[in-house]
């Protein structure tokens, strides 16, 4: 056997190895339920913004703190608390991803995606151009 | 019917040249696979020719239809959704160009437009190998063509056609206003385009220059990448396994020069224009055209491999066929909203997901299928490369850098992986840190072969001579370590010891890289730059590592807010990364003293301008940064925040809004709070505390005013913000001819009214607190200071030089090994 072969063969084993190691760190997506039945472990729930429920953030006072409550499609709700600015399209959006854990009766939420509805519908049909994670601001619409 | 003041002969002309150009493509692609085929010269002439005509035709036919696109955009023809849609009459003329990238169909356009000005030189250079290569690019033309021709075949929509009119694209359909008696059952008005007075606009997110110039020149990138993946493929047909890499090297370099400047100026356009806080995030859309250019760069370097000793020819078929499959793979990708919730774009399907996936795999399974069956006969070398030969060396390189490029795309294509087993798997949390922590040591492996490999020789190296040549840099490097751990610093220390000292090491080897190529220049080149192309493309990575090393390791938050509510957080969470201006009151922030000063507005669109003001604390630093951003823009609701950056040898100072006022909120709702206080008592507001003072009653009061009864009382208060500033007010409260008035005071700067409502005898009193937003005008930013970030944009300009001074190279070498032979 070459030299070459058994660096190959170290090199894949290496890569697989690393591609396990990743997959053990990925978290899952989840509604409110299966996100409160495993406290602390980093989910990404899918709700919406419970429209019916005051969003409470006050830039003059915290600007870094944000608090609402976010309900998902079987309707079940809970609070969640954002430790940065508000996504100017909160209000707006149809369907929120939030990142973060489920913890002491909350949604401790680290980053917030949001999708907004356009003002066309043909309008979402753009996609295609491109990149730039905004997880403070997700008015990209992109 | 006829509708009036619609323009229908562009759309029409339109829809011509791309059936013309479908059909072009088509007979193009048989002609030139008939002239491939044919076992007579006389045949294969004919055929030939043939597909020339055929090919010019496609040619013209792309040029009219990009034309005639630009002529609808540019006279503001909104009768068409794609002008409609992505641009208005107040988008200046610069930004008219980059509508074309913003849809899906300009930049499949625009990919077409690069591959028939490919296929022309193809033509003029290619000689033999023009009918196999022109096969697959014409096939390739005709793929492109099929996703803008928009026709429906037994009801399966093939492409999206840029010139479908409003009326037809279903947009109007739910508009009352522009249908007969205001029914949306009936037909259009016949002047309903008098409705229709302006359009959608651009994204202001790609009103950008960067925007203008980066997607074409990414796209030549792209499009570049189909030559050396035909020459492969032309080689395994036409069984002449070795001579095609001569033409396909020059190509490849060409290629990933071109590539690789279109990712850079891809990551400047987000730094610049997009408020994620720097260039490049691992976003699905960045690493599809990464990938594709890290396999390239693999291939470029076992193609440099085989031409030298022959070996590694079946690496750099696999590497060649790879890299435009993953371009193909990453248009899927990026374009069929398979990525769904993994990227921050809605990528939204244009239902053409099956149409995409075909195009991948009519080009990557035949062309696999192929090596597969040719795999045997390529030839390849069956002696062992030695461990002193620099071929060894190249190879362990690209092999690394081949494997690193398809663990990336690996965790980019979590969202397919879910959709094709039907798993439930999300990006991990800490996803950038999840590519960074593979990458570091594939950045320091990198800069390690890439400082050593070229003082070996090609099959076999001395190693007194080795370790003579260097000797000089090796110890250059280590006096530049020595200093760099004395007086440089890596201050990312959140992801622990062991990543910490990868970035140590990672940026002592970029620097090792960095020196060693460059000596590489003087010592085994004796300092001719016509040679040195590889050392100064190396030189040019090195930097581009050690700037992404140092730039994104030191990357510093200058808003670091100490105000406001401390909220609980554990160890390691993002500190408080925002931080509230109130106009014209400076705040403490780290080195500088911030002002907003107040706000323009752009005379034509709603976008503002923020002044701020920042000043360095020892007098030395004064600057005016003003991050803009467009307020709820034509259905882009809410704020798109464009930054600002002031720009340094050595750092960047680079801020952006993330919240502003609410003009809308100026209505003033809270209502005043009532507290009962003496002379001297204290009460908390939200950011601080007052203290009543003595109480006094006015006398003497002017009786016109007053009347006989009137009376006026002063409450002086002391207001202590927990910024550490004390304000002192005087709120009143008049009884003026039997009526009782309250004149409030208010600090704006606190955003408090306070308001005297009663006095009573014993002179305490019952005072009004409201803490308003309305008040004032605020800006919410966040700031960074990135180091060093001058050294990746110089790195990446470095690179490319050097590898074009390696294409003109190859080309003059390829141009007199004509004229010998």
């Amino acid at each position: 056997m070459k030299k070459i072969h058994i660096a190959l063969l170290v090199m894949v084993a290496g890569a697989i190895a690393l591609l396990l190691t990743f997959l053990k760190t990925t978290s899952t997506y989840d509604t409110v339920d299966t996100a409160m039945s495993k406290p602390g472990k980093y989910v990404h729930l899918m709700a919406r913004l419970d429209k019916t429920q005051p969003i409470e953030y006050d830039a003059v006072k915290n600007p870094n703190y944000l608090s609402f409550t976010a309900v998902d499609t079987l309707g079940k709700s809970v609070k969640v608390v954002y430790h940065n600015a508000k996504p100017d399209n909160l209000e707006i959006s149809e369907k929120l991803v939030l990142k973060g854990k489920y913890q002491d009766g909350q949604f401790d939420c680290k980053e917030i995606q949001t999708k907004c509805p356009s003002k066309y519908k043909e309008e979402q049909a753009k996609g295609g151009v491109h990149p730039g994670n905004v997880p403070t601001n997700g008015s990209m619409s992109k | 019917m006829d509708y009036i003041g619609e323009h229908l002969l562009p759309g029409q002309l339109g829809h011509f040249f791309i059936i013309l150009s479908l059909v072009a493509s088509l007979v193009a692609t048989f002609a030139y696979f008939k002239s491939s085929q044919a076992s007579l010269a006389e045949n294969a002439g004919y055929w030939k020719k043939l597909a020339r005509i055929a090919f010019i035709t496609e040619v013209i036919s792309v040029f009219a239809i990009f034309g005639i696109l630009f002529y609808i955009i540019y006279n503001h023809l909104f009768e068409y959704k794609y002008a409609w849609q992505h641009s208005s009459r107040s988008l200046e003329l610069k930004y008219l160009l980059a509508c074309f990238w913003e849809g899906q169909e300009g930049s499949f356009l625009l990919w077409s437009i690069w591959h028939c000005l490919i296929g022309l030189v193809i033509m003029k250079t290619a000689k033999k190998w023009e009918a196999p290569v022109m096969t697959v690019v014409s096939f390739a033309q005709l793929a492109l063509a099929t996703m803008i021709a928009g026709l429906y075949i037994f009801g399966w929509k093939m492409g999206s056609n840029p010139f479908i009119l409003l009326r037809d694209s279903g947009v109007l359909d739910n508009s009352p206003a522009l249908h007969v008696n205001f029914d949306v059952n009936q037909p259009l008005k016949v002047d309903y385009m008098s409705s229709i007075t302006d359009g959608n606009d651009l994204n202001p997110l790609l009103q950008n220059y960067w925007m203008v110039i980066h997607p074409p020149v990414l796209f030549l990138g792209f499009a570049t990448t189909i030559v050396p993946f035909a020459f492969a493929i032309a080689g395994l047909w036409k069984k002449d396994f070795g001579e095609w890499t001569k033409q396909t090297l020059p190509w490849s370099l060409f290629s990933a020069a071109v590539l690789g400047l279109g990712i850079m100026m891809g990551a400047i356009w987000a730094y610049e224009s997009l408020s994620f806080g720097g260039y490049w995030a691992w976003d699905p859309v960045e690493n599809a055209s990464l990938v594709p250019w890290m396999i390239l760069i693999s291939g470029i370097h076992t193609l440099l491999i085989y031409k030298h000793t022959g070996n590694a020819l079946r690496a750099t078929y696999l590497f060649m066929i790879l890299s435009f499959g993953f371009i193909l793979y990453s248009t899927f990708l990026t374009r069929s909203g398979i990525l769904g919730e993994a990227s921050v774009h809605a990528f939204t399907d244009l239902g053409m997901n099956w149409q995409l996936l075909t195009f991948l795999l009519a080009f990557v399974i035949p062309a696999l299928v192929l090596f597969a069956i040719r795999y045997k006969e390529i030839p390849a070398i069956q002696k062992e490369e030695h461990t002193s030969s620099r071929e060894f060396w190249m190879f362990i390189g690209s092999l690394i850098f081949f494997l690193s490029a398809i663990l990336i795309i690996g965790q980019t294509s979590l969202p397919v992986i879910n959709k094709v087993f039907g798993t439930n798997i999300a990006p991990p949390e800490d996803a950038e840190f999840s590519y960074n922590s593979i990458q570091v040591y594939v950045a320091i492996i990198m800069a390690l072969l890439t400082a050593i490999s070229q003082y070996f020789k090609y099959r076999r190296t001395d190693s007194k001579f080795f370790w003579k040549k260097i000797l000089i840099p090796t110890i250059l490097a280590v006096v530049a370590a020595a200093a760099f751990i004395l007086f440089g610093s890596i201050n990312y220390l959140k992801k622990g010891p062991v990543f910490t000292a990868a970035l140590w090491l990672a940026a002592i080897c970029s620097m090792y890289s960095i020196i060693a190529n460059a000596g590489y220049i003087w010592l085994g080149l004796k300092g001719r730059l016509k040679l040195s192309g590889g050392s100064i493309a190396h030189v040019g990575f090195g930097m581009v590592l050690l700037g992404i090393v140092i730039s994104a390791s030191n990357k510093e938050v200058l808003t670091n807010n100490r105000n406001g509510i401390p909220a609980p957080l554990g160890d390691g969470e993002n500190p408080m990364e925002n931080l509230t201006l109130v106009q014209g009151l400076t705040v403490d922030m780290g080195k500088y003293n911030l002002t907003y000063e107040g706000d323009s507005t752009h005379p034509k669109k709603p976008l503002s301008f923020y002044k701020i003001r920042f000043k360095s604390k020892d007098g030395k630093e004064e600057f005016v940064l003003k991050p803009n951003s467009f307020v709820n823009y034509k259905g882009n609701e809410g704020l798109m925040s464009n930054p600002a950056s002031r720009h340094y040898w050595d750092h960047d100072v680079f801020t952006y809004i993330t919240s502003i006022s609410n003009p809308d909120a100026a209505k003033d709702t809270t209502s005043f709070r009532t507290n009962k206080l003496k002379q001297g008592d204290t009460l908390f507001y939200s950011s601080g505390f007052l203290i009543l003072q003595e109480v006094k009653k006015k006398d003497s009061l002017p009786e016109e005013l007053f009347g006989k009864e009137g009376s006026l009382y002063e409450a002086p208060i002391k207001v202590y913000s927990k910024t550490g500033s004390v304000y002192s007010v005087t709120s009143r409260l008049a009884n003026a001819k039997g009526e009782a008035l309250a004149l409030p005071d208010t600090i704006t700067a606190e955003s408090l009214v306070l308001q005297l409502q009663n006095v009573y005898p014993d002179n305490s009193i019952d005072l009004g607190v409201k803490e308003s937003n309305a008040v004032m005008k605020y800006v919410t930013i966040k700031a960074y200071r990135f180091p060093f970030i001058l050294m990746l944009w110089l790195g990446v300009l470095v690179t490319t030089i050097g590898i074009i001074i390696s294409m003109v190279r190859r080309m003059q070498l390829n141009r007199s090994g004509e004229a010998t032979s």
